[in-house]
């Protein structure tokens, strides 16, 4: 049933995943609308196939590998239906359905079976981490790809040739907001992920610190972003230089994603 | 009866005979009312813009009637036949609806793709709904005239990207600012193009705005038509400070305004996106400085360039345009075919006969037992009954009436003989 759900969810997500590419080629309102029906119908599925599993395996689904990248690609999806909603972005599907889909994709090649999670780990801090850690993570997704759009428009229109996606895309103003908001949402969603993990950690063994690699990741990915938010609010540094340290922000994170693992083994089983 | 285009535009007459022969306000009514009373004319619309003025008809007689128009608008407006003949261009039949189908698409506009031409078709219709100057056929005609225009502006990108250099600026400025309304706006020097920008820009929402001009009083006058705030020129960089938008003109032979010095501005401004316009030649504003940091310089090239490739742009989608209205054309000489009344004679017999044969068959195969003699008397009553159904409406059809098409039009409706066409 799990199973059935989940891969429900990213046929639906792969269909969207299509018709976002097309549609930057040439849109319409239906493609938007169709590719939006798609996100929704595949959301629903993959919420199902989520609760489920949390119901399987009587804990937070998001401690192996396929669970992480599933339940990420979850969080992200929620973002990009809440910003669609909120603020109807034009192509915004185009820059994001693609990583949803690729984050999809790997998660369902990744094992599937239900370990048992060492007594030690199992507390209330299991799903009150996670869950902070990865809607942070997902905003910075989220701020990361409009980052991307900024870039691109602003090259349409400081190079004079405004052609091709510059009629559709939305303006850089709106754009450089979007990303302000985004990263002040999940900045404090890191720290307090941070903190949790901390009092977790002291929890199950005694110690705030007995991190592993990952937790100093985390600790250079908050660096990163706390200087993002200090440069703007203090220098000014907008646009542009926001946008690019907001992608480089999400580089950071995928590297302590999926990088690590390939590095070392630590406490954190996902990674 | 045809259909028949008499008319001039901006291509064939120059503005001064354009504006003699306008129907405007009272004129419109009064010209109405008096090409009625044309002999060969039984419908007609008038079409009148600054650009051109048309006159729509549904004639019985296309030589005679173009005649009589003519005589009507040189008599109307009170101007020389021998001075109109160069300026007036006619159509008929398919070429004139090809005419409507391009005017009210804005295929033969001035500015392609500009919308104003299908509003004021509209309301030239309209008015002739009102006055009850049309009839079947330029009611099917300006209907479908309409649809036509309307499927090509969605069909197409005919309208979509600006044209114009006070356009383009306001289009850039809308994918720099999320709205307008909100941001405020320097007139830097004074100039027809920069006014026209200006007051685009305010079209579009811009309420804060100042004027610097080199001579302060000037600058007041103009600060006052745009309910805005006139400062001294001198000043004009510590209010760029808090100003978004900013449009230079100032006919200064030199820059006014360094790379350096608008560093330090955006500095100040905490490196919010500025978006200057500079449309004097020679340029006002060091070129360098559209290499800061949301700082974005456009000048007069810039901006034609734009306005270049979007014309181009729109030149493609124009002929996308024409292959539409070669489509429509097609289904709409399909129903005017229909109103010819021979096919309609065609169909109606041909309707009568098939129902006849199916109502035979029927009651043939429930009464086998027949012999031959009372099949045949069968057949001969059927057919009497049909022939003597269809007579009537086919001597209306055939007879030379003045409403034939109105009764082709019933006919065809009463009897259902129309193809589903739409």
């Amino acid at each position: 049933m799990i199973t059935l759900f989940f891969e429900l969810a990213l046929t639906f997500y792969f269909t969207a995943t299509i018709i976002s590419i097309v549609e930057l080629f040439r849109s319409s309102k239906t493609t938007t609308k169709i590719m939006l029906l798609f996100v929704a119908t595949g959301f629903v599925l993959h919420t199902i196939s989520i609760v489920l599993r949390y119901a399987d395996a009587g804990r937070m689904p998001a401690v192996n590998p396929h669970e992480a990248t599933s339940f990420f690609s979850w969080c992200t999806v929620l973002l990009f239906l809440i910003l669609e909603f909120r603020y109807k972005i034009g192509l915004l599907g185009s820059f994001i359905m693609p990583l949803v889909f690729v984050l999809m994709l790997s998660s369902a090649m990744l094992p599937r079976e239900i370990k048992p999670l060492s007594p030690e780990l199992q507390s209330y801090w299991l799903s009150i981490h996670t869950i902070l850690a990865f809607i942070g993570n997902a905003s910075f997704a989220m701020a990361s790809g409009i980052g991307v759009m900024y870039l691109i428009q602003e090259h349409y229109v400081k190079s004079k040739h405004p052609s091709g996606l510059f009629q559709r895309l939305p303006s850089l103003q709106i754009l450089d907001e979007i990303n302000y908001r985004l990263i002040t949402i999940g900045f404090p969603l890191l720290t307090l992920a941070i903190i949790t993990g901390a009092l977790w950690a002291q929890s199950a063994w005694g110690s705030y610190l007995k991190g592993d690699f990952r937790v100093v990741w985390a600790i250079i990915t908050w660096l990163t972003y706390a200087v993002v938010l200090h440069t703007r609010l203090l220098a000014g540094w907008r646009g542009k230089r926001a946008a690019i340290l907001s992608i480089i922000g999400f580089l950071t994170i995928l590297i302590a994603f999926f990088g690590i693992k390939l590095i070392r083994k630590g406490l954190h089983v996902f990674l | 009866m045809n259909i028949l285009i008499v008319g001039l535009n901006h291509k064939t007459a120059d503005v001064d005979v354009r504006e003699k022969l306008a129907f405007n306000g009272q004129k419109l009514e009064e010209g109405m009312q008096r090409i009625k009373t044309l002999p060969d004319v039984k419908e007609a619309v008038i079409l009148s813009t600054c650009n051109r003025v048309e006159i729509y008809a549904a004639v019985t007689n296309a030589a005679a009637a173009h005649e009589a128009i003519k005589n009507f608008i040189s008599e109307f407006h009170g101007i020389d036949r021998s001075a109109l003949e160069t300026s007036l261009y006619a159509y008929e039949d398919i070429n004139a609806v090809r005419h409507v189908f391009r005017v009210a698409s804005s295929l033969d506009s001035m500015i392609v793709g500009e919308p104003q031409i299908l509003g004021q078709i509209k309301d030239a219709f309209d008015f002739s709904l009102q006055k009850k100057t049309t009839g079947i056929l330029l009611n099917k005609l300006m209907k479908k005239t309409i649809s036509v225009a309307k499927r090509i502006r969605t069909e197409t990108k005919i309208a979509e990207n600006a044209v114009s250099i006070s356009f383009a600026a306001v289009e850039l400025a809308k994918k720099i600012f999320t709205d307008l309304s909100t941001k405020s706006f320097m007139l830097l020097g004074a100039g027809d193009m920069a006014e026209l920008a200006a007051r685009h820009l305010m079209s579009n929402g811009v309420k804060d705005v100042l004027v610097a001009n080199r001579t302060y009083e000037s600058g007041e006058k103009l600060a006052k038509e745009f309910n805005g705030r006139a400062v001294r020129f001198e000043d004009f960089m510590h209010e760029m400070v808090n100003t978004d938008i900013v449009i230079c003109s100032t006919g200064a032979s030199k820059y006014v305004l360094m790379k350096e010095q608008m560093q330090k501005v955006m500095k100040e401004r905490r490196h919010k996106p500025v978006f200057i316009i500079d449309i004097s030649v020679p340029r006002n504003i060091d070129p360098e400085i559209n290499n800061i940091d949301n700082v974005y310089l456009y000048d007069v090239d810039d901006l034609h360039g734009i306005v270049d490739t979007n014309k181009l742009e729109r030149q493609k989608e124009a002929e996308k345009a024409e292959g539409i209205i070669a489509e429509e054309i097609e289904t709409f000489q399909k129903w005017l075919a229909s109103l010819d009344s021979v096919p309609t004679i065609v169909a109606l017999r041909e309707k009568a006969d098939a129902v006849k044969k199916e109502e035979i068959e029927k009651l043939l195969n429930k009464l086998p037992a027949l012999g031959e003699k009372e099949r045949d008397a069968i057949e001969y009553m059927a057919s009497a009954i049909v022939n003597k159904l269809i007579h009537p409406p086919t001597t209306a059809l055939k007879e030379d009436s003045e409403d034939r098409d109105i009764l082709i039009a019933a006919i065809r409706k009463l009897y259902g003989l129309n193809e589903k066409e739409e």
